[in-house]
């Protein structure tokens, strides 16, 4: 009969292992880029079907939602990701009406396909997960939405699958 | 004026809390002690003064005194009075105020046991206790002041500031900002104070463990004595995140219960890392073992309670890159990292007496399948802290922000809770010390006949196809089958040697192990949350239309009909809308549904509130999605089909049950060790 110790060292590695796997082949697998606006657009053609999230400010009257296909198209703002830089201009809320009535910003326009969430309102900070497409629009999959100007707490998540 | 009252006895707390450190430390070292004494009656009046402090807030809130910042951001007048005591926990700087006061009660609560077996402890319980209670009391008075007031300066400004500011008047408006209406659930109110009841009541254990390694007391003692707090802590922090979910389910509108959001698994961590810790904990009472391993977690347990707090209470969401977005953000990772230090310095320092009374020799012993099971926990735990971190990470090395999403984590995850599901069953059939293929064959294979039956009856009569879902389904049913029978094998035996009633005896034999019996049922009752995480997960089905009055829209055996919708004001500014909708099962008329969405005037927010058809089998879940100017037109709906997502939550609550039957005082208990040629240890 082997050394105990032995067959328990071999039984920790193998968890090790599987776990070094499971983190690894995950990762590799739901990667996404995280970017601002700017980013987005400064890489575009790179980033062309990538599994990408992007953040930025609803623009309140490019609201569109076709009901009947469940189809949501909005226009978000360049809002920056350095927290810093948030903190300086005045805060979360200040920073994103600054960014919806800024004309210089960049904007994106995205598209989405499901229930309106809330949420989805001016100057609220949406946080899209999806991928660039060759037109220029971003297709998100997964849509989140925060509203800083409303309460102090910010609502966990308003996500669709 | 009432309000810097307020604040005057707080700062008197933080005074107390800093004196009580430093008495009970000079009384330890120079063994005189009423100093000791001293910083426990110290510990005690923070409790009356906090409560004095949380208690005016309350008052402020519930009178409408919005020329306190505070209370203007998270009341206001058309709120009903309920909403505006619990707004207490509403914003950051309340909630720290009321964290603050369930930390000094729960330490209150700890300081008035007998001590007369565990003297040397004391003191150090009351350090720990009052350091934690100190920093965030500190918080609250450096950073993040509930009682600022507003106050306009000569040229019109208005500016927040707790003492007036030369030349400025007082200012108050009107009204406050209010409550989110997507918050004003049962489960968002109750929920913040269940995760801090769970997050305060890990200090605990904490602190006697910090004592233990400080006076070398490192027996078993320690875990006695916190048992039922690490029960009572883990009770609260599961119902915590089952309210959270159950919010999501019933207002988000997306038929979901657990997003894979930052702020989730900040909660969800020191959830893991407790779960393994109430594990292994067991070990080392029984068999002198891992009692390293048992520090270990319980220090990461208390790091990522501080950890969690400061996640959920900072208002990042989706990037850890906002970590420092408040003024807290550097104090926390600043307490954080030196309490880390110091506790792994203690950790280091009794390295040599935390030695095992015992070894390891058997793979399938007991003690051998607790440490997979804490290893499982631990490996989920890590790969939650890497998919939060990862961003960070991945900025570092290759400049490019990169995170990952939901299918990461159940991804990664997946696998790792079928194990444990699987071990759950399994490792209570084994016995302490040593266990073989043979043993616990003997002692499994009826439930895992069982469990193969029920798994062909699924198959071909459920008609499952999906592999996971099988998977799924075998460990749930192998592992419920083999702990139903432990009850019926423990119970008949009993019944047969007392000769007592089947019934009488499954009652008295979970009166004399209460911890055993309730974890099973525990175990039970996670069985069934899996049940309704599979049937969610796996079989979730959906579909959308937009229906004119009259036609109707299918999804599996259901159909339903768009009959009506209304559209009207309520008397507490709302705006209703309101759809009636009649379904069918299977050409049967079963009920009628009521999808409505609300629009709050007052915070013009939207609010969707799904028609929710709920059953054992299933739930047909709907949403009113939009509708035509002229009703008759038609409205748009999406539906969903749950199938078993009830049995999630009658699961939460039979483990409600199992931790109260886990965690009922008993006399107290002695050690019992257990040695390794004990009988099989499910036999007993």
């Amino acid at each position: 009969m082997p050394n105990p110790k032995f067959k328990f060292l071999l039984g920790g590695l193998f968890i090790l292992a599987a776990v070094v796997y499971l983190i690894f082949s995950s990762t590799q697998a739901s990667a996404q880029y995280f970017l601002t606006v700017d980013e987005l657009l400064d890489q575009q053609a790179a980033m062309v079907d990538k599994n990408i999230r992007v953040s930025g400010a609803v623009i309140g009257d490019s609201i569109e939602y076709d009901s009947n296909e469940l189809k949501l198209s909005f226009t978000v703002a360049h809002v920056t990701g350095d927290n810093n830089e948030i903190e300086k201009n005045g805060g979360l809320a200040v920073v994103l009406h600054q960014a919806v009535i800024n004309p210089a910003n960049n904007t994106l326009k995205v598209v989405y396909v499901g229930v309106k969430p809330d949420l989805m309102r001016n100057e609220a900070q949406a946080i899209m997960t999806g991928h660039m497409g060759a037109d220029g629009v971003f297709y998100a999959d997964e849509l989140l939405l925060k509203c800083p100007t409303k309460y102090e707490e910010a609502v966990p998540e308003q996500a669709e699958g | 004026m009432i309000a810097d009252f307020g604040y005057g006895i707080f700062l008197l707390s933080f005074i107390l809390s800093i004196y009580a450190v430093f008495a009970a430390i000079y009384g330890y070292q120079t063994n005189k002690y009423t100093w000791v004494e001293s910083s426990r009656l110290a510990m005690q009046l923070t409790f009356p003064l906090i409560t004095i402090t949380s208690g005016i807030l309350v008052y402020l809130l519930v009178t409408d005194q919005y020329h306190v910042s505070f209370i203007y951001e998270v009341t206001s007048r058309s709120m009903p009075l309920y909403l505006k005591i619990t707004s207490l926990w509403g914003g950051q700087s309340g909630s720290l105020v009321f964290w603050s006061w369930l930390m000094s009660s729960f330490a209150t609560a700890v300081t008035f046991r007998k001590w007369d077996r565990d003297r040397e402890f004391l003191p150090w319980v009351v350090v720990v206790s009052s350091v934690t209670l100190a920093f965030f009391v500190g918080l609250v008075i450096f950073f993040e002041n509930p009682f600022e007031k507003f106050w306009q300066t000569f040229n019109g400004d208005v500016v927040t500031a707790m003492f007036q500011p030369a030349g400025s008047v007082p200012f108050s408006p009107p009204d406050g900002k209010g409550l989110n209406p997507l918050l004003r659930h049962p489960g968002m109110i109750i929920h913040p104070p269940m995760l801090y009841l769970g997050f305060v009541s890990f200090v605990i254990p904490f602190a006697f463990a910090i004592a233990a390694l400080i006076t070398g007391r490192t027996d078993d003692r320690w875990t006695r004595i916190t048992r039922r707090w690490t029960i009572v802590a883990w009770l609260f922090l599961s119902i915590g995140l089952i309210l959270g979910g159950r919010w999501a389910y019933d207002v988000l509108g997306w038929g979901g219960y657990w997003g894979w959001d930052p702020v989730e698994i900040a909660a969800f961590m020191p959830w893991l890392v407790g779960t393994a810790f109430l594990h292994s904990v067991m070990i080392q009472e029984k068999r002198g073992m891992f009692k390293e391993w048992n520090m270990i977690l319980i220090i990461l347990t208390y790091a990522m309670v501080i950890f969690g707090t400061f996640l959920t209470r900072s208002g990042v969401l989706s990037s850890v890159h906002a970590f420092a977005q408040s003024a807290i953000g550097p104090s926390f990772f600043i307490f954080i990292g030196v309490t880390l230090v110091v506790s792994t310095a203690l950790l280091i320092y009794r390295w040599k007496d935390l030695r095992s009374e015992a070894e390891l020799t058997s793979m399938l012993s007991r003690e051998a399948l607790f440490l997979l099971n804490n290893l499982l926990f631990i490996s989920i735990y890590i790969v939650c802290f890497w998919g939060v971190l990862f961003p960070l990470i991945s900025e570092l090395f290759t400049g490019q922000k990169v995170t990952v999403g939901p299918p990461f984590y159940e991804r990664a995850t997946g696998p790792l809770f079928a194990a444990l599901v699987v071990l759950m069953g399994i490792a209570p059939l084994s016995a302490w010390g040593h266990s073989t293929i043979k043993t616990l064959g003997k002692a499994a294979w009826k439930p895992a006949t069982a469990a193969v039956i029920g798994l062909l009856a699924i198959i071909f009569v459920g008609k499952v196809t999906n592999i996971y879902a099988i998977i799924g389904f075998f460990a749930v049913l192998f592992t419920s089958f083999i702990t139903l029978y432990e009850f019926w094998r423990a119970a008949y035996a009993r019944s047969r040697a007392q000769k007592e009633n089947l019934v009488l005896s499954l009652w008295r034999l979970f009166g004399k192990n209460r911890r055993r019996y309730g974890g099973y049922l525990i175990h039970l009752s996670i069985i069934l949350m899996a049940v309704g995480i599979i049937g969610l997960e796996m079989f979730q089905t959906e579909t959308q239309g937009t229906l004119a009055q009259g036609e109707s829209l299918t999804l599996g055996e259901y159909k339903i009909t768009y009959n009506d919708l209304a559209i009207f004001d309520s008397n507490d500014n709302r705006n209703l809308a309101r759809a009636t909708i009649s379904v069918e099962k299977n050409g049967q008329f079963v009920g009628e549904l009521h999808p409505r969405r609300d629009y709050f005037y007052e915070s013009q927010q939207p609010m969707t509130i799904p028609g929710v058809r709920s059953t054992i089998q299933d739930d047909l879940y709907i949403i009113l999605v939009d509708w035509q100017p002229i009703t008759t037109e038609g409205a748009t709906f999406k539906v969903y089909h749950n199938p078993l997502v009830n049995w999630l939550w009658w699961g939460s609550i039979m483990m409600i049950l199992g931790s109260m039957v886990a965690a009922w005082p008993e006399k107290d208990p002695e050690p019992r060790k257990v040695s390794s040629n004990a009988a099989l240890a499910a036999a007993d």
